[in-house]
């Protein structure tokens, strides 16, 4: 018997999906882009930064989360969900200290290239310009946390894929923040490597490699020539 | 090595004895924990990494659960650490007052402890004692109400003398019930053992059957509907199936579950084992919250009575198989953990974050076990609904809102405590009954309800009209409605779980802008971003505590519009700081207050 291919609507041109999928996943699959920054297509829904919230027959969801099923009306791509975006990028900005012209990673930075994405042009909240010391103690990576919006990827992967759990998550509320594994608390003192999967994972500028700033020059770099939208395709 | 608190000696303690007590499971971190810090105070860095290494976790892990709980402290302590209720209702009783005359008297700061590390002096969220405060949670385990002026006055001097705890006068430890108004629920409790023979002798079809046509629905605030709720959890396919009490009565201002487990203790437990019988369950936990701490004796003792009248344990009253045993989770102080998957993942010994949903609890929950997760109150409903049937129960109430409910009732009123009613009752008829005066609101269900003026009190508590989780907070006319809305807002940004992005740092930005209508730099615009971030946090937070962080503020500024407009400098753009204020550092330090120190003032 051949299966009879199921989809549902997103912005009102039907997806296919395979069986399992996620919105985010099936959308990513025909290289349709719903913004997100927490979801990674290699590691399991997270559903922390809230910005792939989409309307899903008129409710609020994540989807990254919400399982596809046949007949779904999904909105994603309008003013109303996009200035809800914009406010999340925002809230994240002043969060954290993110000064993108020193930034090793500008133009490589997911944060930096989905806040491009939904026209975001100031901060629009008061900045928090929190107090958070850099870890250097590494041979090989840095540490910088002001610029951490608490995705937990290096978490995952680093438990997950390096079998190692170097990161952790620490506090609560604003306070939230990104924990080492070690009696010292400093990387310096963990088994990290440069090769693990958790070294290369971080979508923002918090682990960087040492001694390799600025190869690429900035304005050469991979959302300076295709905005994040335009690299969908090939991630599933 | 031993551990030193400043200023009092704790004996090093027996690490190896407690981890064994708990059979090295890395399930009961909270549980191991929270005894680890009532040993020795708090919890040094190496304490925690010896924990870890028995228990098989990172020590980031264990840390990052130790610093998820309020009452868990990663710094050193006071060894006496005095905790001021700080729910509004306390605060209408003088509780800010007392906080500063304590901090004076014992020359302490809020919040830091104490230069011979005696005391430390802070705010915590409300401990359930409203109706009876200002209430004082000491050392996370002695409860202190009524407190007033001559009582801080002598607690100061116990303190500087160091008078042990357990020494200070009696009468500060005690906690009334105050039931002023019962119905079934409040009445005399049923004989332990009545209603679950009831329910054996019904048979698991008809008692579920029972359950679904009581049309009973979960007193914790959600109102789910229990009978399906056990249904779907039998029906789930699991090697086991799990009973949770949800006894983290953390909604400022309810009272109630403390007066059932201490009065009606052994009718929670009842309800408890009724269900374990129909969803086929071995295992069942009471999650009690921290600041119930000093309940779990007790309820340990009714825990062991019961298993001795054959009502719990072995071979339940006499019947082969009926296996049902209950253990007593105590919290550590976090508010999120009321959300049921939260309160999971904590029962697990994780930190309290939230699930995604679904899967839910009946499907996938403690440990991957199908769970029902239910209110104190809703296991004491199935009890009657035991005894007399779900047709009796479903003619009481509305008919989709059966039954009667427990208001906890607090605030500006004569006769604070619990009232009872079947739903549909009127807001103003319980306002008459609590002896009520010049109400300007009422804030129902707590600060994640709703609030209500004066117009709307011939609304009637029904889950189609009035929900409630239980809470009723009463404010007279001499109240600022804004006031009471700032003090929730720094309620949900204490109590954020940090988890997602729009309540963790939504929740602190609307603090940020309350805090600035309160230092009278507020303009119109603020109150623009404060709706914009009401809006923004119902549509993408993760869990219901983040959706509901701005109830109160949605309500207060459309209902108490004058009250926010007091504090407005101006109608247009103000900004946050005060550029003349700015320098007044400077000229403390310079020692100048001429005109040619401060800034020109602008016309």
């Amino acid at each position: 018997m051949r299966e009879v291919e199921q989809s549902f609507s997103l912005d009102g041109e039907d997806l296919p999906f395979q069986l399992g999928d996620t919105l985010l996943q099936a959308a990513t699959r025909v290289g349709r882009y719903i913004p997100h920054l927490c979801w990674h297509p290699d590691f399991a829904p997270h559903g922390s930064c809230s910005i792939c919230t989409v309307k899903v027959n008129g409710r609020p969801a994540a989807a990254c989360t919400v399982r596809a099923t046949s007949g779904l009306d999904v909105e994603s791509h309008t003013d109303e969900l996009n200035a809800q975006r914009k406010l999340l990028l925002q809230m994240l900005f002043v969060e954290g200290n993110h000064f993108c012209p020193s930034c090793e990673k500008s133009g490589n930075c997911l944060l930096q290239a989905t806040a491009y994405q939904m026209g975001m042009e100031g901060p629009h909240f008061e900045e928090f310009y929190p107090d958070r010391p850099v870890d250097a103690s590494h041979p090989d990576l840095l540490l910088d946390f002001n610029r951490c919006i608490l995705c937990e990827l290096c978490v995952r992967a680093s438990r997950e894929v390096d079998g190692k759990g170097v990161f952790a998550i620490g506090g609560h509320g604003i306070g939230t923040h990104l924990l080492v594994n070690s009696l010292s608390g400093q990387l310096g003192d963990t088994d990290m490597a440069l090769g693990d999967r958790a070294a290369s994972i971080c979508p923002v500028g918090v682990i960087l490699t040492k001694r390799q700033g600025f190869a690429v020059p900035i304005g050469e770099r991979r959302f300076d020539l295709v905005p994040v939208s335009g690299q969908v395709e090939g991630q599933l | 090595m031993t551990h030193v608190a400043r200023g009092l000696d704790y004996v090093k303690p027996d690490i190896d004895a407690l981890l064994a007590r708990f059979n090295r499971d890395p399930h009961a971190l909270v549980q191991i924990l929270r005894e680890l810090q009532a040993q020795q105070g708090w919890l040094p860095r190496d304490s925690l990494a010896e924990v870890a290494t028995a228990l098989g976790l990172s020590l980031a892990q264990v840390q990052g659960v130790a610093s998820f709980y309020r009452f868990f402290h990663t710094q050193p302590v006071g060894a006496y650490r005095i905790l001021f209720s700080d729910n509004v209702t306390d605060r209408m009783l003088g509780s800010e007052a007392l906080l500063v005359d304590l901090c004076r008297r014992l020359g302490v700061a809020p919040g830091r402890v104490a230069a011979d590390g005696v005391v430390s002096v802070e705010r915590t969220s409300c401990t359930g004692l409203g109706d009876q405060g200002p209430a004082l949670l000491v050392n996370h385990h002695h409860v202190l109400t009524q407190m007033d002026a001559p009582r801080i006055a002598l607690l100061a001097t116990l303190v500087r003398q160091r008078v042990p705890v357990a020494q200070w006068p009696a009468d500060w430890f005690a906690v009334q019930d105050q039931i002023r108004r019962a119905d079934v629920l409040l009445a005399e409790p049923p004989l332990p053992g009545v209603a679950l023979s009831a329910a054996l002798a019904r048979g698991v079809a008809a008692m579920l059957a029972e359950m679904q046509h009581s049309n009973l629905r979960g007193r914790g605030g959600a109102g789910f509907a229990t009978g399906l709720k056990w249904s779907l959890c039998r029906q789930s396919a699991g090697s086991e199936h799990i009973v949770v009490c949800n006894a983290d009565e953390g909604e400022p201002g309810t009272f109630k579950d403390r007066v059932l487990l201490t009065r009606y203790a052994d009718t929670v437990v009842e309800g408890m084992t009724i269900a374990a019988h129909l969803i086929g369950a071995r295992r069942g936990f009471i999650y009690l919250r921290g600041e119930y701490r000093y309940l779990l004796d007790a309820l340990q003792l009714m825990l062991q009575r019961r298993r001795d009248a054959q009502l719990l344990g072995h071979a339940i009253l006499g019947r082969p198989g009926f296996d049902f045993d209950i253990q007593i989770h105590v919290g550590a102080g976090a508010y999120v953990c009321g959300e049921e998957s939260a309160l999971i993942e904590s029962l697990e010994g994780k930190r309290g974050t939230p699930r995604i949903r679904p899967p839910f609890p009946v499907q996938s929950g403690y440990l991957g076990y199908p769970t029902i997760v239910n209110n104190v109150e809703t296991f004491c409903a199935a009890v009657h609904i035991a005894l007399r049937g779900g047709a009796w129960w479903s003619a009481i109430g509305t008919p989709k809102s059966t039954g009667t409910k427990i208001h906890s009732v607090s605030g500006d009123c004569e006769r604070p405590g619990l009232y009872e009613y079947p739903f549909g009752t009127r807001i103003g008829r319980i306002l008459e009954d609590c002896g009520a005066h010049d109400t300007q609101a009422v804030q129902v269900g707590g600060p994640s309800g709703v609030c209500l003026s004066a117009f709307e009190f011939g609304r009637r508590i029904a889950f189609e009209d009035v929900p409630t989780a239980g809470a009723f907070m009463v404010f007279n006319r001499s109240r600022d409605m804004f006031e009471v809305a700032r003090g929730f807002a720094h309620f949900f940004a204490h109590e954020s779980c940090g988890f997602c992005t729009p309540c963790r740092v939504g929740t602190a930005l609307v603090v940020k802008r309350m805090d600035k209508l309160a230092a009278g730099h507020g303009s119109r615009h603020d109150i623009d971003v404060l709706f914009e971030l009401d809006k923004l946090l119902h549509a993408t937070t993760h869990c219901g505590l983040g959706a509901s962080a701005c109830n109160p503020l949605r309500d207060t500024i459309a209902k108490f519009r004058p009250a926010y407009e007091r504090h407005l400098k101006s109608l247009y753009f103000e900004p946050a700081f005060d550029l003349d204020a700015e320098l007044s550092i400077a000229r403390q330090m310079t020692g100048r207050d001429d005109p040619g120190a401060h800034l020109e003032k602008l016309t």
